[in-house]
């Protein structure tokens, strides 16, 4: 019977807290800082162009093999503009396919991929999931303004420069 | 003519799943029942079943986490850790300090936030609704500090073959100290609103009882081989990690019912609270990562690691022939193994106490399939 009593005064406690539940749809939770949503190429806005380079380094290193990447003559390069040799045509991430496990902005030299804060990807259309190039960018492009990204190698030696 | 033949009594075959919510994922069992008891019980698996073992042999190892991320769903910091200890035993890697604390840490927040569940879930399976709330509640604080820490919520592929992938964030410490409050008091609450409550314990005190040399004979691990007093714990017995330095209590059951398998994972909770708190207190600075090559080639041989998941032991045999990808990877999932205990333990329970004692062994079907 006591036991019963308590378990009653659990359920009244809890009863005037406040509640956590979000609404979803409505509603939506920040997320943590570190999130990892899809991956995004990244625009390197001091050469106007995107910082893939067209490596394959994540396509090869991807368990699920939702990429493929093709790479080019870098136009600007030729002109000077550009220290990249060769730069990224075209490139697909199949986000149907991809797990989300930040494997391949571990594995880029370049830090031309990141894992950005999109997670809300659901479409109506077939193959809507596959992302090519221009879309890929512009997800990146707002990434980077959400979180004012700086490139990794960047920070690194500015950290060491401070050191 | 006479029907001279008596007429036989026959047992009844009931199909339980595998779409049944109560049976914890894609699990179907057959059961025989004369009246309403069990007389028999033909479980089913496989429906999960997406070969990893197979697959382990054509992945890298940093490729590898991901995979074990998916098997035991709702510990996988404790999963990831298994197979990135067998291949650091393989190539002799000294993991740092640090991030033995930090894998310390969130293996155990991740082994309360699976005994959580585990409160949430059976407390349902028994017809409570109110404390699966409150568990899912107090769990979300802890996934919030995983998410904080290794960007996902559940498959996170932060642990790396010779430390973890970046430290953890500043306030780490001060989050996971803030939170570890708040779940002190949901243990307390669940003890007072589930664990001795007069209609829980009728429910499921000799509810599917199995005596620890039963338990022992099929195998069991982990609270369920604990719950019948048997006191084997991986952490005890094999410390790993940082487990030789600190301080807690393998709590054991006595009589092996539900109730038991129940009551101990609630004391695992408050050992597990201990734990972090020590840890906390005595997590230093420094590196996180072992100098390593960026392809892990484990050299030639093969290695057993096991360690103390949430649900029992888990045990990683790895072979390798020296190249970047393992030449053979075998896994001793604890839920597997555990449910073999299952037709010894529903034998002449009745048919509403199924589901209770197949919630008791608390399985993931990721794991048990794999």
């Amino acid at each position: 019977m006591l036991a019963s009593l308590k378990g009653m005064w659990v359920t009244l406690a809890n009863a005037f807290k406040k509640p956590v539940t979000a609404q979803y749809p409505k509603e939506h939770l920040p997320v943590q800082t570190r999130y990892m949503g899809f991956p995004v190429l990244t625009w390197d806005y001091d050469v106007q162009e995107p910082f893939c380079t067209g490596c394959m380094v994540c396509v090869r290193n991807c368990p699920t093999s939702c990429m493929s990447a093709q790479m080019m003559d870098n136009p600007l390069f030729k002109d000077g503009k550009s220290k990249r040799r060769k730069i990224i045509e075209s490139f697909e991430i199949n986000f149907g396919r991809c797990i989300l496990c930040g494997i391949c902005v571990d594995v880029c030299n370049f830090d031309a991929i990141e894992m950005s804060h999109q997670h809300e990807l659901s479409v109506v259309v077939r193959n809507g999931n596959r992302a090519d190039l221009p879309r890929l960018l512009e997800m990146g492009k707002a990434y980077q303004a959400e979180v004012e990204w700086t490139p990794k190698t960047k920070e690194e030696a500015k950290q060491e420069a401070t050191a | 003519m006479a029907i001279d033949k008596q007429l036989d009594t026959l047992e009844v075959m009931l199909n339980m799943g595998p779409q049944h919510p109560a049976t914890h994922g894609v699990f179907r069992m057959v059961l025989s029942i004369d009246g309403e008891r069990i007389v028999d019980v033909e479980p089913h698996i496989g429906y999960l079943h997406r070969g990893s073992e197979k697959l382990c042999e054509h992945e890298q190892y940093s490729q590898i986490i991901t995979l074990f991320d998916r098997l035991d769903y709702i510990a996988n910091f404790n999963n990831e850790l298994v197979v990135c200890m067998a291949a650091e035993k393989l190539m002799g890697t000294e993991v740092p300090e640090r991030a033995q604390y930090i894998r310390t840490i969130l293996c155990e927040l991740n082994r309360i936030a699976s005994h959580m569940l585990f409160y949430g879930t059976f407390a349902l399976d028994a017809g409570a609704m109110t404390p699966s709330m409150y568990a899912f509640r107090e769990r979300e604080r802890i996934q919030q500090i995983f998410e904080a820490t290794s960007g996902a919520r559940m498959m996170h592929n932060y642990f790396r073959i010779g430390g973890v992938k970046q430290d953890v964030p500043e306030d780490f410490s001060q989050r996971v100290a803030a939170s570890l409050g708040p779940i002190k008091e949901t243990i307390e609450e669940a003890d007072n609103l589930v664990t001795f409550n007069e209609i829980f314990l009728a429910r499921s005190r000799d509810v599917g009882t199995i005596d620890g040399k039963t338990a022992v004979a099929l195998g069991l691990t982990g609270p369920n081989l604990r719950a019948s007093g048997v006191d084997y714990d991986v952490r005890r017995v094999q410390p790993y990690l940082v487990y030789d330095r600190l301080d807690f209590n393998v709590p054991l059951g006595d009589r092996g019912d539900c109730w038991d398998r129940f009551w101990l994972r609630i004391r695992e909770m408050d050992e597990s609270v201990k734990i972090v708190e020590q840890c906390l207190a005595q997590m230093e600075t420094g590196p996180i990562m072992a100098p390593m090559r960026r392809i892990s080639r484990p050299p030639k041989g093969e290695v057993y690691v096991h360690a103390e998941n949430p649900r029992g032991d888990l045990g990683v045999y790895l072979v390798s022939n020296g190249g970047d990808r393992p030449y053979r990877l075998k896994i001793r999932p604890p839920s597997f193994c555990n449910l073999m205990s299952l037709k010894h333990m529903m034998r002449d329970a009745y048919v509403a106490d199924a589901i209770m004692v197949l919630g008791s062994i608390d399985i993931v079907l990721g794991e048990v399939d794999r």
